[in-house]
Protein backbone atom coordinates (compact mmCIF):
# COMPACT_ATOMS: atom_id res chain seq x y z
CA UNK A 1 0.00 0.00 0.00
CA UNK A 2 1.09 3.37 -0.89
CA UNK A 3 1.21 6.61 1.17
CA UNK A 4 -1.03 7.62 -2.18
CA UNK A 5 -3.72 4.39 -1.66
CA UNK A 6 -3.76 4.89 1.88
CA UNK A 7 -4.78 8.93 1.77
CA UNK A 8 -7.36 7.95 -0.72
CA UNK A 9 -8.75 4.79 1.53
CA UNK A 10 -8.56 7.07 4.57
CA UNK A 11 -10.76 9.82 2.83
CA UNK A 12 -12.73 6.59 1.74
CA UNK A 13 -13.09 5.83 5.26
CA UNK A 14 -14.02 9.06 6.64
CA UNK A 15 -16.95 9.94 4.03
CA UNK A 16 -18.11 6.48 5.04
CA UNK A 17 -17.91 7.04 8.60
CA UNK A 18 -19.02 10.50 8.16
CA UNK A 19 -22.74 9.08 7.02
CA UNK A 20 -22.26 6.66 9.73
CA UNK A 21 -22.17 9.22 12.46
CA UNK A 22 -25.55 10.98 11.41
CA UNK A 23 -27.03 7.06 11.86
CA UNK A 24 -25.21 6.60 15.20
CA UNK A 25 -26.00 10.14 16.87
CA UNK A 26 -29.35 9.08 15.74
CA UNK A 27 -29.25 6.00 17.40
CA UNK A 28 -28.18 7.43 20.87
CA UNK A 29 -30.47 10.33 20.64
CA UNK A 30 -34.02 8.31 20.39
CA UNK A 31 -31.95 5.50 23.04
CA UNK A 32 -31.03 8.61 25.37
CA UNK A 33 -34.78 9.76 25.38
CA UNK A 34 -36.72 6.61 24.74
CA UNK A 35 -34.51 3.40 26.13
CA UNK A 36 -35.53 2.34 22.52
CA UNK A 37 -32.61 0.39 20.83
CA UNK A 38 -33.92 1.84 16.90
CA UNK A 39 -33.31 -0.93 14.55
CA UNK A 40 -35.00 0.44 11.76
CA UNK A 41 -33.19 3.08 11.55
CA UNK A 42 -31.01 1.97 8.68
CA UNK A 43 -33.76 1.28 7.24
CA UNK A 44 -35.61 4.58 7.00
CA UNK A 45 -31.86 5.79 5.75
CA UNK A 46 -32.87 3.19 2.77
CA UNK A 47 -36.40 4.00 2.61
CA UNK A 48 -35.02 8.06 2.24
CA UNK A 49 -32.78 6.80 -0.44
CA UNK A 50 -35.56 4.90 -2.45
CA UNK A 51 -38.07 7.76 -2.51
CA UNK A 52 -35.41 9.82 -3.75
CA UNK A 53 -34.73 7.60 -6.33
CA UNK A 54 -38.47 6.89 -7.45
CA UNK A 55 -39.05 11.34 -7.25
CA UNK A 56 -36.21 11.13 -9.83
CA UNK A 57 -37.58 8.80 -12.27
CA UNK A 58 -41.07 10.89 -11.66
CA UNK A 59 -42.32 8.23 -10.07
CA UNK A 60 -44.67 8.42 -7.01
CA UNK A 61 -42.47 6.71 -3.91
CA UNK A 62 -43.85 3.54 -2.31
CA UNK A 63 -43.51 6.09 0.96
CA UNK A 64 -46.56 7.67 0.17
CA UNK A 65 -48.71 4.61 1.01
CA UNK A 66 -46.34 3.80 3.90
CA UNK A 67 -46.77 7.22 5.52
CA UNK A 68 -50.87 6.83 4.76
CA UNK A 69 -51.44 3.06 6.24
CA UNK A 70 -49.10 4.22 9.40
CA UNK A 71 -50.53 7.25 9.97
CA UNK A 72 -54.27 5.57 9.67
CA UNK A 73 -53.40 2.70 12.12
CA UNK A 74 -51.45 5.48 14.69
CA UNK A 75 -54.58 7.44 14.70
CA UNK A 76 -57.06 4.86 15.58
CA UNK A 77 -54.60 3.84 18.15
CA UNK A 78 -54.58 7.26 19.67
CA UNK A 79 -58.58 7.84 19.44
CA UNK A 80 -59.06 4.66 20.88
CA UNK A 81 -56.68 5.63 24.11
CA UNK A 82 -58.47 8.94 23.94
CA UNK A 83 -61.89 7.40 24.08
CA UNK A 84 -60.81 4.92 26.83
CA UNK A 85 -59.13 7.77 28.90
CA UNK A 86 -62.58 9.99 28.20
CA UNK A 87 -60.23 13.35 27.87
CA UNK A 88 -62.15 14.20 24.60
CA UNK A 89 -60.59 17.55 24.33
CA UNK A 90 -57.24 15.84 23.07
CA UNK A 91 -59.31 14.35 20.16
CA UNK A 92 -58.66 17.48 18.11
CA UNK A 93 -54.74 17.82 18.28
CA UNK A 94 -54.06 13.95 17.91
CA UNK A 95 -56.37 14.25 14.41
CA UNK A 96 -53.82 17.36 13.29
CA UNK A 97 -50.70 15.23 14.56
CA UNK A 98 -51.59 11.94 13.58
CA UNK A 99 -53.55 12.21 10.55
CA UNK A 100 -53.45 15.48 8.82
CA UNK A 101 -50.38 16.44 8.96
CA UNK A 102 -48.45 13.23 7.90
CA UNK A 103 -51.69 12.29 5.01
CA UNK A 104 -50.79 16.45 3.93
CA UNK A 105 -47.26 15.60 3.20
CA UNK A 106 -48.36 12.74 1.55
CA UNK A 107 -50.55 14.32 -0.52
CA UNK A 108 -48.33 16.72 -1.19
CA UNK A 109 -46.08 14.37 -2.64
CA UNK A 110 -48.16 12.31 -4.84
CA UNK A 111 -49.75 15.34 -6.61
CA UNK A 112 -46.11 16.78 -6.84
CA UNK A 113 -44.97 13.30 -8.28
CA UNK A 114 -45.52 13.33 -12.09
CA UNK A 115 -43.18 16.26 -12.37
CA UNK A 116 -39.17 16.02 -12.79
CA UNK A 117 -38.31 18.90 -10.07
CA UNK A 118 -34.88 20.49 -9.91
CA UNK A 119 -32.72 18.44 -7.06
CA UNK A 120 -32.92 20.46 -4.02
CA UNK A 121 -37.14 19.91 -4.14
CA UNK A 122 -36.82 16.60 -4.53
CA UNK A 123 -34.71 16.21 -1.94
CA UNK A 124 -36.53 18.17 0.70
CA UNK A 125 -39.69 16.47 -0.95
CA UNK A 126 -37.83 13.41 0.35
CA UNK A 127 -36.99 14.25 3.50
CA UNK A 128 -40.44 16.27 4.55
CA UNK A 129 -42.24 12.50 3.50
CA UNK A 130 -39.79 10.26 5.77
CA UNK A 131 -39.96 12.55 8.32
CA UNK A 132 -43.53 11.58 9.72
CA UNK A 133 -42.17 7.55 9.81
CA UNK A 134 -40.61 6.64 12.58
CA UNK A 135 -42.76 8.79 14.98
CA UNK A 136 -46.01 7.43 13.76
CA UNK A 137 -43.94 3.92 14.60
CA UNK A 138 -43.29 5.47 17.70
CA UNK A 139 -46.93 6.05 18.88
CA UNK A 140 -48.29 2.27 17.23
CA UNK A 141 -45.34 0.15 18.18
CA UNK A 142 -43.48 1.67 21.34
CA UNK A 143 -45.56 4.06 23.51
CA UNK A 144 -48.28 0.75 24.24
CA UNK A 145 -45.40 -0.79 26.06
CA UNK A 146 -42.96 2.15 26.95
CA UNK A 147 -42.23 0.82 30.34
CA UNK A 148 -41.20 -1.73 29.66
CA UNK A 149 -37.65 -3.14 29.90
CA UNK A 150 -34.61 -2.27 27.52
CA UNK A 151 -34.26 -6.12 26.72
CA UNK A 152 -38.35 -6.19 25.53
CA UNK A 153 -38.30 -3.22 23.46
CA UNK A 154 -34.98 -4.01 22.19
CA UNK A 155 -36.72 -7.58 20.93
CA UNK A 156 -39.92 -5.66 19.24
CA UNK A 157 -37.34 -3.46 17.72
CA UNK A 158 -36.00 -6.42 15.41
CA UNK A 159 -39.60 -7.58 15.32
CA UNK A 160 -40.19 -4.24 13.61
CA UNK A 161 -36.92 -4.33 11.47
CA UNK A 162 -38.02 -7.42 9.62
CA UNK A 163 -41.87 -6.25 9.13
CA UNK A 164 -40.12 -2.65 7.74
CA UNK A 165 -38.30 -4.64 5.60
CA UNK A 166 -41.39 -6.86 3.96
CA UNK A 167 -43.33 -3.54 3.92
CA UNK A 168 -39.83 -2.26 1.59
CA UNK A 169 -40.30 -4.96 -0.95
CA UNK A 170 -44.10 -4.12 -0.62
CA UNK A 171 -43.82 -0.81 -1.34
CA UNK A 172 -40.77 -0.37 -3.07
CA UNK A 173 -39.76 -3.90 -4.66
CA UNK A 174 -37.12 -5.77 -5.29
CA UNK A 175 -35.61 -3.74 -7.34
CA UNK A 176 -31.98 -1.13 -6.08
CA UNK A 177 -31.71 2.33 -6.82
CA UNK A 178 -28.69 4.86 -7.07
CA UNK A 179 -29.57 8.61 -7.81
CA UNK A 180 -27.90 10.99 -9.26
CA UNK A 181 -24.94 12.09 -7.93
CA UNK A 182 -25.43 15.38 -5.55
CA UNK A 183 -22.19 17.60 -7.14
CA UNK A 184 -20.03 16.28 -9.95
CA UNK A 185 -17.36 18.56 -8.68
CA UNK A 186 -13.48 17.22 -8.07
CA UNK A 187 -10.19 18.66 -5.88
CA UNK A 188 -6.80 17.86 -6.33
CA UNK A 189 -5.21 17.75 -2.63
CA UNK A 190 -2.07 17.38 -3.98
CA UNK A 191 -2.22 14.48 -6.24
CA UNK A 192 -5.07 13.10 -4.49
CA UNK A 193 -8.68 13.24 -5.65
CA UNK A 194 -10.97 14.37 -3.68
CA UNK A 195 -14.97 14.16 -5.13
CA UNK A 196 -17.03 16.89 -4.40
CA UNK A 197 -19.71 14.41 -2.84
CA UNK A 198 -17.32 13.30 -0.06
CA UNK A 199 -16.95 16.81 1.25
CA UNK A 200 -20.36 17.24 1.32
CA UNK A 201 -20.56 14.45 3.61
CA UNK A 202 -18.34 15.11 5.89
CA UNK A 203 -19.88 19.16 5.52
CA UNK A 204 -23.16 17.70 6.15
CA UNK A 205 -22.35 15.65 9.23
CA UNK A 206 -20.20 18.65 10.67
CA UNK A 207 -23.15 20.71 10.72
CA UNK A 208 -25.61 18.45 11.88
CA UNK A 209 -23.75 17.38 14.48
CA UNK A 210 -22.86 20.70 15.40
CA UNK A 211 -26.82 21.52 15.16
CA UNK A 212 -27.38 18.35 17.68
CA UNK A 213 -24.70 20.31 20.05
CA UNK A 214 -26.86 23.59 19.78
CA UNK A 215 -29.82 22.55 20.59
CA UNK A 216 -28.84 20.16 23.41
CA UNK A 217 -26.89 22.69 25.37
CA UNK A 218 -28.79 26.07 24.36
CA UNK A 219 -32.65 25.31 24.13
CA UNK A 220 -34.70 24.57 26.53
CA UNK A 221 -36.97 21.70 24.49
CA UNK A 222 -33.38 20.32 24.47
CA UNK A 223 -32.35 20.30 27.94
CA UNK A 224 -36.04 19.03 28.57
CA UNK A 225 -35.54 16.13 26.03
CA UNK A 226 -32.05 15.66 28.18
CA UNK A 227 -33.89 15.79 31.39
CA UNK A 228 -36.54 13.09 30.22
CA UNK A 229 -33.02 11.16 29.32
CA UNK A 230 -31.68 11.34 32.89
CA UNK A 231 -34.58 11.07 34.88
CA UNK A 232 -38.17 10.07 33.48
CA UNK A 233 -39.95 11.10 36.70
CA UNK A 234 -38.51 13.90 37.38
CA UNK A 235 -38.91 15.22 34.05
CA UNK A 236 -42.89 14.55 34.08
CA UNK A 237 -43.02 16.37 38.04
CA UNK A 238 -41.50 19.17 35.80
CA UNK A 239 -44.42 19.21 33.28
CA UNK A 240 -42.15 17.41 30.99
CA UNK A 241 -44.37 14.99 28.87
CA UNK A 242 -41.80 12.03 27.95
CA UNK A 243 -44.39 10.68 24.95
CA UNK A 244 -43.62 14.29 23.44
CA UNK A 245 -39.49 14.07 23.77
CA UNK A 246 -39.46 10.70 22.53
CA UNK A 247 -41.80 11.96 19.41
CA UNK A 248 -39.15 15.13 19.20
CA UNK A 249 -36.42 12.62 19.64
CA UNK A 250 -37.92 10.54 16.88
CA UNK A 251 -38.73 13.28 14.31
CA UNK A 252 -34.54 14.38 14.93
CA UNK A 253 -33.91 10.87 14.37
CA UNK A 254 -35.99 10.69 11.07
CA UNK A 255 -33.92 13.73 9.89
CA UNK A 256 -30.91 12.47 10.77
CA UNK A 257 -31.68 8.97 8.85
CA UNK A 258 -32.74 10.80 5.76
CA UNK A 259 -30.10 12.91 5.08
CA UNK A 260 -27.71 9.82 5.82
CA UNK A 261 -29.93 8.21 2.88
CA UNK A 262 -29.80 11.07 0.86
CA UNK A 263 -26.05 11.24 0.83
CA UNK A 264 -25.42 7.28 0.48
CA UNK A 265 -27.66 7.22 -2.47
CA UNK A 266 -25.33 8.29 -5.18
CA UNK A 267 -22.30 6.51 -3.38
CA UNK A 268 -23.95 3.21 -2.74
CA UNK A 269 -27.33 0.73 -4.87
CA UNK A 270 -29.84 0.67 -2.01
CA UNK A 271 -31.96 -2.12 -1.73
CA UNK A 272 -35.23 -2.39 0.28
CA UNK A 273 -33.59 -4.10 2.88
CA UNK A 274 -29.78 -2.23 2.84
CA UNK A 275 -31.02 -0.57 5.63
CA UNK A 276 -29.69 -3.22 7.97
CA UNK A 277 -26.26 -3.75 7.11
CA UNK A 278 -26.03 0.19 7.29
CA UNK A 279 -27.63 0.53 10.41
CA UNK A 280 -25.55 -2.14 12.04
CA UNK A 281 -22.46 -0.63 11.54
CA UNK A 282 -23.51 2.80 12.47
CA UNK A 283 -24.81 0.82 16.01
CA UNK A 284 -21.05 -0.25 16.50
CA UNK A 285 -20.02 3.15 16.13
CA UNK A 286 -23.24 4.29 19.14
CA UNK A 287 -21.66 1.25 20.93
CA UNK A 288 -18.43 2.33 21.12
CA UNK A 289 -19.75 5.33 22.65
CA UNK A 290 -21.94 3.49 24.99
CA UNK A 291 -25.28 4.57 23.47
CA UNK A 292 -24.56 7.64 25.56
CA UNK A 293 -21.45 9.93 24.34
CA UNK A 294 -22.00 11.99 21.25
CA UNK A 295 -18.72 12.84 20.81
CA UNK A 296 -17.34 9.34 21.17
CA UNK A 297 -20.38 8.10 19.04
CA UNK A 298 -18.88 10.60 16.16
CA UNK A 299 -15.24 9.43 16.85
CA UNK A 300 -15.99 5.87 16.92
CA UNK A 301 -18.74 5.73 13.64
CA UNK A 302 -15.59 7.28 11.47
CA UNK A 303 -13.22 4.57 13.51
CA UNK A 304 -15.90 1.66 11.75
CA UNK A 305 -15.73 3.89 8.51
CA UNK A 306 -11.90 3.48 8.17
CA UNK A 307 -11.90 0.19 9.37
CA UNK A 308 -14.47 -0.54 6.56
CA UNK A 309 -12.62 0.98 3.89
CA UNK A 310 -9.29 -0.05 4.65
CA UNK A 311 -10.46 -3.76 5.29
CA UNK A 312 -12.54 -3.57 2.39
CA UNK A 313 -9.21 -2.97 0.23
CA UNK A 314 -6.68 -5.79 2.40
CA UNK A 315 -9.70 -8.51 1.70
CA UNK A 316 -12.90 -7.23 0.30
CA UNK A 317 -14.85 -10.42 1.20
CA UNK A 318 -13.59 -10.56 4.65
CA UNK A 319 -14.86 -6.68 4.97
CA UNK A 320 -18.04 -6.85 7.22
CA UNK A 321 -16.31 -9.92 8.90
CA UNK A 322 -13.62 -7.22 10.32
CA UNK A 323 -15.96 -4.63 11.01
CA UNK A 324 -17.46 -6.63 13.40
CA UNK A 325 -15.33 -8.97 14.47
CA UNK A 326 -14.23 -5.33 16.31
CA UNK A 327 -17.93 -5.24 18.26
CA UNK A 328 -16.14 -8.22 20.61
CA UNK A 329 -13.59 -6.78 22.06
CA UNK A 330 -15.39 -3.10 22.23
CA UNK A 331 -18.47 -4.81 23.56
CA UNK A 332 -16.02 -6.60 26.58
CA UNK A 333 -14.37 -3.32 27.15
CA UNK A 334 -17.41 -1.41 27.77
CA UNK A 335 -19.49 -4.10 30.02
CA UNK A 336 -16.12 -4.04 31.73
CA UNK A 337 -16.37 0.10 32.03
CA UNK A 338 -20.15 0.05 32.84
CA UNK A 339 -19.99 -1.95 35.73
CA UNK A 340 -17.85 0.59 37.32
CA UNK A 341 -19.87 3.26 36.13
CA UNK A 342 -22.88 2.02 38.07
CA UNK A 343 -20.46 1.60 40.98
CA UNK A 344 -19.85 4.45 41.21
CA UNK A 345 -23.79 5.76 41.21
CA UNK A 346 -24.54 3.45 43.80
CA UNK A 347 -21.59 5.51 46.71
CA UNK B 1 -63.29 25.50 49.44
CA UNK B 2 -60.53 23.61 50.44
CA UNK B 3 -57.54 24.14 48.25
CA UNK B 4 -57.26 20.14 47.88
CA UNK B 5 -59.32 17.52 48.59
CA UNK B 6 -58.44 14.04 48.54
CA UNK B 7 -61.62 12.07 49.17
CA UNK B 8 -62.02 8.19 49.42
CA UNK B 9 -58.78 7.39 47.69
CA UNK B 10 -57.41 3.90 47.71
CA UNK B 11 -54.11 2.66 45.97
CA UNK B 12 -53.08 -0.72 45.40
CA UNK B 13 -50.33 -2.91 44.11
CA UNK B 14 -51.45 -6.07 42.78
CA UNK B 15 -53.80 -7.29 45.30
CA UNK B 16 -51.63 -5.23 48.51
CA UNK B 17 -53.75 -2.43 49.30
CA UNK B 18 -51.37 0.80 50.06
CA UNK B 19 -53.89 3.17 50.41
CA UNK B 20 -57.56 2.61 51.55
CA UNK B 21 -60.16 4.76 51.76
CA UNK B 22 -57.74 8.18 52.94
CA UNK B 23 -59.70 11.47 53.12
CA UNK B 24 -58.07 14.75 53.43
CA UNK B 25 -58.18 18.52 52.80
CA UNK B 26 -55.60 21.01 52.12
CA UNK B 27 -57.05 24.57 52.75
CA UNK B 28 -55.91 27.36 51.51
CA UNK B 29 -52.40 29.09 53.25
CA UNK B 30 -51.99 25.96 55.04
CA UNK B 31 -49.64 23.85 55.88
CA UNK B 32 -50.67 20.26 56.33
CA UNK B 33 -48.76 17.37 57.20
CA UNK B 34 -49.32 13.57 57.32
CA UNK B 35 -47.39 11.49 59.47
CA UNK B 36 -46.79 7.79 60.06
CA UNK B 37 -44.05 5.08 60.27
CA UNK B 38 -42.17 3.82 57.39
CA UNK B 39 -44.63 1.48 55.49
CA UNK B 40 -47.61 3.37 56.02
CA UNK B 41 -49.05 4.25 52.16
CA UNK B 42 -47.60 8.08 52.50
CA UNK B 43 -45.35 8.27 49.62
CA UNK B 44 -47.98 6.38 47.65
CA UNK B 45 -51.28 8.98 48.89
CA UNK B 46 -48.98 11.58 47.58
CA UNK B 47 -47.95 9.75 44.22
CA UNK B 48 -51.85 8.96 43.89
CA UNK B 49 -52.44 12.24 44.43
CA UNK B 50 -50.20 13.87 41.80
CA UNK B 51 -51.22 11.30 39.09
CA UNK B 52 -48.09 9.04 38.90
CA UNK B 53 -49.73 5.79 40.45
CA UNK B 54 -53.49 4.74 39.81
CA UNK B 55 -56.29 5.42 42.51
CA UNK B 56 -59.61 5.17 43.05
CA UNK B 57 -61.39 8.05 44.80
CA UNK B 58 -61.66 11.35 43.70
CA UNK B 59 -59.08 14.24 44.08
CA UNK B 60 -60.41 17.50 43.92
CA UNK B 61 -57.61 20.35 43.61
CA UNK B 62 -59.16 24.41 43.72
CA UNK B 63 -62.61 22.79 42.96
CA UNK B 64 -61.89 20.34 40.15
CA UNK B 65 -61.49 16.57 39.62
CA UNK B 66 -58.51 16.39 38.53
CA UNK B 67 -58.44 12.40 38.91
CA UNK B 68 -58.60 11.78 35.56
CA UNK B 69 -55.46 14.52 34.30
CA UNK B 70 -52.35 13.36 33.55
CA UNK B 71 -49.69 13.94 36.12
CA UNK B 72 -48.24 16.80 33.31
CA UNK B 73 -51.56 18.74 33.72
CA UNK B 74 -51.96 18.53 37.52
CA UNK B 75 -48.54 20.55 37.64
CA UNK B 76 -49.64 22.99 35.01
CA UNK B 77 -52.11 23.98 37.25
CA UNK B 78 -49.69 25.11 40.03
CA UNK B 79 -49.89 21.43 42.05
CA UNK B 80 -46.23 20.55 42.41
CA UNK B 81 -44.39 16.98 44.19
CA UNK B 82 -40.95 17.14 45.35
CA UNK B 83 -40.84 13.30 45.98
CA UNK B 84 -38.55 11.18 48.56
CA UNK B 85 -35.77 10.82 45.72
CA UNK B 86 -35.50 14.15 44.89
CA UNK B 87 -35.56 13.26 41.27
CA UNK B 88 -33.28 15.63 40.04
CA UNK B 89 -31.31 15.92 36.88
CA UNK B 90 -28.05 14.67 37.96
CA UNK B 91 -26.14 15.22 34.80
CA UNK B 92 -27.50 19.11 34.25
CA UNK B 93 -26.18 22.15 36.02
CA UNK B 94 -27.81 23.35 39.06
CA UNK B 95 -28.80 26.77 36.77
CA UNK B 96 -30.49 23.91 34.24
CA UNK B 97 -32.49 22.46 36.55
CA UNK B 98 -33.79 25.39 38.02
CA UNK B 99 -34.29 26.22 34.82
CA UNK B 100 -36.51 23.20 33.63
CA UNK B 101 -38.64 23.82 37.16
CA UNK B 102 -40.42 26.62 34.95
CA UNK B 103 -41.02 24.10 32.13
CA UNK B 104 -44.75 23.84 32.83
CA UNK B 105 -45.09 27.68 33.47
CA UNK B 106 -43.96 28.75 29.47
CA UNK B 107 -43.29 32.21 31.00
CA UNK B 108 -41.39 34.88 29.31
CA UNK B 109 -37.34 34.08 29.52
CA UNK B 110 -37.03 37.55 31.56
CA UNK B 111 -39.32 36.61 34.40
CA UNK B 112 -37.71 33.06 34.68
CA UNK B 113 -34.81 34.73 35.66
CA UNK B 114 -36.08 36.59 38.19
CA UNK B 115 -37.29 33.85 39.44
CA UNK B 116 -33.93 32.11 39.75
CA UNK B 117 -32.74 35.29 41.43
CA UNK B 118 -35.13 34.72 44.27
CA UNK B 119 -34.29 30.93 44.20
CA UNK B 120 -30.67 31.93 44.53
CA UNK B 121 -31.79 34.62 47.68
CA UNK B 122 -33.28 31.75 49.49
CA UNK B 123 -30.97 29.36 48.88
CA UNK B 124 -27.44 31.15 49.09
CA UNK B 125 -25.57 27.91 48.64
CA UNK B 126 -27.17 27.09 45.30
CA UNK B 127 -25.99 30.29 43.93
CA UNK B 128 -21.97 29.42 45.00
CA UNK B 129 -23.13 25.65 42.75
CA UNK B 130 -24.78 27.46 40.10
CA UNK B 131 -22.48 25.94 36.96
CA UNK B 132 -22.17 22.62 39.53
CA UNK B 133 -23.64 19.36 37.95
CA UNK B 134 -26.35 18.62 40.50
CA UNK B 135 -25.38 14.80 40.92
CA UNK B 136 -22.49 16.28 42.68
CA UNK B 137 -24.10 18.52 45.42
CA UNK B 138 -24.26 16.85 49.22
CA UNK B 139 -27.49 15.87 50.58
CA UNK B 140 -28.90 19.43 52.20
CA UNK B 141 -28.07 20.75 49.25
CA UNK B 142 -29.63 18.33 46.81
CA UNK B 143 -32.74 18.93 48.81
CA UNK B 144 -32.12 22.78 48.31
CA UNK B 145 -32.42 22.19 44.59
CA UNK B 146 -35.24 20.01 44.67
CA UNK B 147 -37.35 22.81 46.68
CA UNK B 148 -35.97 25.87 44.57
CA UNK B 149 -36.81 23.97 41.54
CA UNK B 150 -40.25 22.91 42.52
CA UNK B 151 -40.82 26.72 43.45
CA UNK B 152 -40.18 27.91 39.77
CA UNK B 153 -43.44 25.88 38.87
CA UNK B 154 -44.68 28.84 41.23
CA UNK B 155 -47.12 26.57 42.98
CA UNK B 156 -50.45 26.91 44.56
CA UNK B 157 -49.90 23.67 46.50
CA UNK B 158 -46.78 22.03 46.92
CA UNK B 159 -46.67 18.74 48.22
CA UNK B 160 -43.30 17.21 50.28
CA UNK B 161 -42.38 13.94 50.35
CA UNK B 162 -40.23 13.36 53.56
CA UNK B 163 -37.55 16.86 52.86
CA UNK B 164 -35.79 15.83 55.93
CA UNK B 165 -34.79 12.24 54.94
CA UNK B 166 -30.90 11.69 55.42
CA UNK B 167 -30.32 15.21 56.10
CA UNK B 168 -28.12 16.12 59.35
CA UNK B 169 -30.16 17.54 62.64
CA UNK B 170 -28.93 21.28 61.76
CA UNK B 171 -29.50 21.45 58.07
CA UNK B 172 -33.26 19.74 59.20
CA UNK B 173 -33.86 22.33 61.14
CA UNK B 174 -32.91 25.05 58.27
CA UNK B 175 -34.92 23.23 55.49
CA UNK B 176 -38.34 23.42 58.35
CA UNK B 177 -37.52 26.81 58.43
CA UNK B 178 -37.65 27.59 54.35
CA UNK B 179 -40.62 25.40 54.70
CA UNK B 180 -42.46 27.44 57.36
CA UNK B 181 -41.52 30.62 55.41
CA UNK B 182 -42.88 29.30 52.14
CA UNK B 183 -46.15 29.71 53.59
CA UNK B 184 -45.55 33.69 53.67
CA UNK B 185 -44.95 33.49 49.82
CA UNK B 186 -49.14 32.20 49.44
CA UNK B 187 -47.95 28.59 48.75
CA UNK B 188 -50.35 26.07 50.71
CA UNK B 189 -48.25 22.67 51.89
CA UNK B 190 -48.50 18.76 52.40
CA UNK B 191 -46.04 17.68 54.07
CA UNK B 192 -45.22 14.11 54.70
CA UNK B 193 -42.90 13.04 57.38
CA UNK B 194 -41.79 10.45 59.88
CA UNK B 195 -39.89 13.29 61.57
CA UNK B 196 -43.57 13.91 63.55
CA UNK B 197 -41.81 16.32 66.18
CA UNK B 198 -40.58 18.99 63.21
CA UNK B 199 -42.83 18.35 61.00
CA UNK B 200 -45.95 19.41 63.73
CA UNK B 201 -43.75 22.10 65.05
CA UNK B 202 -44.16 23.38 61.93
CA UNK B 203 -47.69 22.71 60.54
CA UNK B 204 -51.05 23.92 61.27
CA UNK B 205 -53.39 20.60 60.76
CA UNK B 206 -51.95 17.22 61.03
CA UNK B 207 -53.13 13.47 59.98
CA UNK B 208 -51.68 10.29 61.24
CA UNK B 209 -51.58 7.05 58.99
CA UNK B 210 -50.93 3.62 59.71
CA UNK B 211 -51.01 0.65 57.49
CA UNK B 212 -52.58 2.45 54.68
CA UNK B 213 -55.36 4.49 57.05
CA UNK B 214 -55.99 7.57 58.45
CA UNK B 215 -56.12 6.64 62.32
CA UNK B 216 -56.02 10.40 63.74
CA UNK B 217 -56.10 13.90 63.02
CA UNK B 218 -56.65 17.02 64.43
CA UNK B 219 -54.55 20.67 64.77
CA UNK B 220 -51.45 20.38 64.79
CA UNK B 221 -51.22 21.47 68.56
CA UNK B 222 -53.51 19.23 69.85
CA UNK B 223 -51.63 16.20 67.87
CA UNK B 224 -47.98 17.59 69.23
CA UNK B 225 -49.53 16.99 73.13
CA UNK B 226 -51.70 13.82 72.39
CA UNK B 227 -49.81 11.23 74.80
CA UNK B 228 -50.56 8.12 72.45
CA UNK B 229 -48.92 10.16 69.79
CA UNK B 230 -46.30 11.11 71.94
CA UNK B 231 -45.40 7.64 72.98
CA UNK B 232 -45.76 6.42 69.29
CA UNK B 233 -44.00 8.83 67.13
CA UNK B 234 -42.11 11.72 69.20
CA UNK B 235 -40.29 9.18 71.55
CA UNK B 236 -41.45 9.24 74.58
CA UNK B 237 -42.04 12.15 77.43
CA UNK B 238 -43.47 15.37 75.65
CA UNK B 239 -41.42 18.04 76.01
CA UNK B 240 -42.47 21.49 76.90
Amino acid sequence: MTPDIAAILALDGIATGAIYVLMALGFVLIFAVTRVVFVPFGDIAAFTALTLAALELGRLPGTVGLVIGLAVLATLMELYSILRAGSYERIPRALLFYLVLPVAIAGLVWITSGTLWPMPFRIALALLLILPVAPLLDRIVYRPIADASVLLLLTVSVALHFALVGLGLLFFGPDGARTESLTDAMFMLGNIPISGQTILIVVAAAIFCGLLYLFFDFTLLGKALHATALNRTGARLMGIRPERSGTIAYLAGSVLAGVSGILIAPVNTIFYDSGFLLGLKAFVGAIIGGLISFPVTAIGSIFVGLLESFASFQSSAFKEVIVFSVLIPVLLWRSYTFQHTEEDMDE
Amino acid sequence: MPLLAIDNVSVSYGKAEAVRDVSLQVEKGQIVTVIGPNGAGKTSLLMAAIGLLRSTGRIIYDGRDISRLETEERIEMGFCLVPERRELFSDLSVYDNLRLGAYSRRAASGEIKDDIAQVFDRFPRLLERRNQMAGTLSGGERQMLALGRALMARPRLLMLDEPSLGLAPLITREIFRIIASLRDLGVSILLVEQNARAALETADFGYVMETGEIVHSGSADALMHDPRLIATYMGGSEVS
